[in-house]
């Protein structure tokens, strides 16, 4: 017996910002009443909520969900909470997606969510760790000595993160939703920001954002029907998580074992073997601009040390022949909990021609990954306009 | 049905409530184990074991007790030298809530001569645009008497003067 075809036909998200400007339950309903209207539904139609969020000490919410499930219309009906750190967004939407394919339910509403201006982030990255000295310094703290080992590793020139932070913030401007809107950045403005984990500049680091963004998943008639009625899916052809421990000897940070193994996965069930040629559009969780290159040879899009090759030919450009971040990214919009589920709604939107200004014409196939924890999880997607 | 509409009367607020502080204070327990226990009580006395696994013949500092990777006990306890190679680093210039240290500092992971696997600790007495890859550090050690078991014990790493060391000796490391 197969496995059910699963559709997305409905996304929604808030506008990301400094300031939401209301709670975490008119946040998240916010993106579901979006996703809904998208998918032409009403909260009875829903069959089951998966939510996904970071850490709960974030905010300082415990287990939100509790409060949050007459906010996202599931009072009667099965919810369930994702925690994978900032890979979480994706692995929600990979949870939603697995109750539609095993057959337990038809329509799903899955959800995902941050309110930075009312969290610590920083502080709660930063926690002091038992017996070690207080020196942790957030995520940029974590991932800055794995950045420098790329760029030593690799030989890649200094520029190669401010290429991508300007293309990111440039392409966010072409994305209502995002929540920077830099139309003034210049290589020079990137350049001559603080460095503030060096190597990692200021320009090159995700802001701090509100936002949320939700999915309706449905099965293969639910997708069907959309279709029909002229409101094209995007149909899941497959979907992949890993994780590795945080430590161990000889542990390659800088392209993690954890993200190969889930690449792979994720190409053979959607029958993919040259993924630079065989995927039109990516989205990828870049928190930081120099996770573009990194992550771009992790994924197997190009042999390992040559990411920063295609980053500075212009390849992830929204014209290149491998766009990535054509939204803006984690670059231009962090709320971290929905990161990642914004990296799969925006390959979905591609595939179903909805991305608007930043669409890359006839996208067929395209791909959201996102990270988490140490980079020790990776969640991705392949989703495409056809049916698998 | 999801329209939620207020009637008039109540949707004006004469001062929207935006922001109320609320702190979160979290004191918790950590029960170390064995290994680790055998660790810090040696950091106590001023000295530092590692474990090496009997298979893959790493060796682990902080010991856990078992290798992730073979996923059998590390039985040979070692003394270490306190001497290690800086295999990167961080210089850390952001203000946050509840930080505890001077900017900037320079946090790195160092890989003490004879394991495999690096520990982060901070590097001082040198300016922190002059760390950098392959630099030779050594251990400086809080006064006797305030010994604990902690890595704090360890006030921090500071250059010993030696030559870098060449890049292929902590490459796996990197
Ligand atoms: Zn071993």
């Amino acid at each position: 017996m197969g496995a059910e075809r699963v559709a997305v036909v409905g996304i929604g998200q808030t506008k990301h910002d400094t300031i939401f400007d209301g709670s975490i339950a008119g946040l998240v309903r916010t993106a579901a009443e979006r996703a809904l209207a998208d998918a032409r539904m009403t909260w009875a139609d829903i069959d089951a909520v998966v939510i996904g969020k970071a850490p709960d000490f974030f905010e300082g919410v415990m287990m939100p969900e509790l409060y949050l499930a007459d906010a996202l219309g599931a009072v009667g009906k099965p919810m369930f909470r994702v925690h994978t750190a900032g890979s979480v967004g994706g692995s929600t939407a990979i949870v939603a997606q697995d109750l539609i394919a095993a057959g337990i339910h038809k329509k799903v509403l899955t959800v995902a969510f941050e309110k930075q201006s009312e969290s610590e982030a920083m502080w709660a990255l930063s926690l002091p760790i038992p017996f070690q000295p207080p020196m942790h310094a957030g995520a940029g703290g974590y991932f800055a000595p794995h950045i420098r080992a790329y760029m030593h590793r690799s030989k890649a020139p200094d520029h190669v993160g401010i290429l991508v932070a300007v293309k990111d913030r440039l392409n966010a401007c072409k994305n209502p939703y995002a929540h920077l809107h830099e139309h003034d950045i210049t290589f020079d403005s990137v350049k001559d920001s603080m460095m503030l984990w060096d190597p990692i500049r200021f320009s090159e680091t995700c802001p701090s954002s509100d936002g949320a963004c939700a999915m309706v998943l449905t099965d293969e008639a639910g997708g069907d029907a959309a279709a029909a009625d002229g409101r094209p899916p995007a149909w899941v052809h497959g979907t992949a998580f890993r994780s590795e421990p945080t430590m161990f000897a000889g542990r390659d940070q800088v392209n993690p074992q954890g993200g190969q193994d889930c690449a792979a996965d994720v190409y053979r069930q959607a029958g993919i073997s040259d993924p630079r040629r065989e995927i039109d559009v990516v989205e990828m969780y870049v928190p930081f601009s120099w996770f573009e290159p990194m992550w771009l040879e992790n994924l197997g899009f190009c042999a390992e040390g040559e990411g920063w090759q295609l980053v500075e030919a212009g390849v992830t450009q929204m014209d290149g022949d491998l766009p990535v971040n054509c939204s803006g990214g984690v670059l231009s919009s962090n709320p971290i909990g929905a990161s990642g589920m914004l990296r799969f709604a925006e390959a979905a939107m591609q595939v179903r021609g909805q991305a608007g200004e930043h669409q890359i014409d006839g996208a067929r196939t395209a791909l959201g990954h996102a990270y988490g924890g140490g980079s020790q999880f990776f969640a991705m997607w392949i989703v495409g306009a056809a049916k698998p | 049905m999801s329209d939620i509409v207020l009637p008039d009367r109540l949707r004006d607020v004469a001062e929207p409530v935006r922001r109320i502080r609320t702190p979160a204070r979290l004191d918790y327990v950590f029960m170390a184990g064995k290994a680790t226990s055998r660790f810090l009580n040696a950091v106590a006395e001023k000295r530092l074991v590692g474990q090496r696994c009997p298979v893959c013949r790493k060796v682990y500092v902080p010991p856990r007790g078992v290798c992730p990777t073979d996923g059998v006990p590390t039985e040979e306890e070692i003394e270490l030298p306190h001497v290690g190679t800086v295999t990167s680093f961080c210089v850390v210039n952001v203000q946050f809530y509840g930080q505890v240290m001077e900017l900037p500092y320079v946090s790195a992971l160092i890989l003490l001569d004879g394991t495999d696997i690096p520990l982060m600790h901070l590097i001082q007495e040198v300016p922190a645009d002059q760390v950098h890859m392959g630099m030779r550090v050594e251990a400086v050690w809080v006064p006797d008497e305030e010994l604990g078991p902690t890595l704090e014990s360890i006030k921090y790493f500071r250059p010993n003067g030696e030559p870098d060391a060449d890049y292929e000796t902590y490459k796996d490391n990197v």
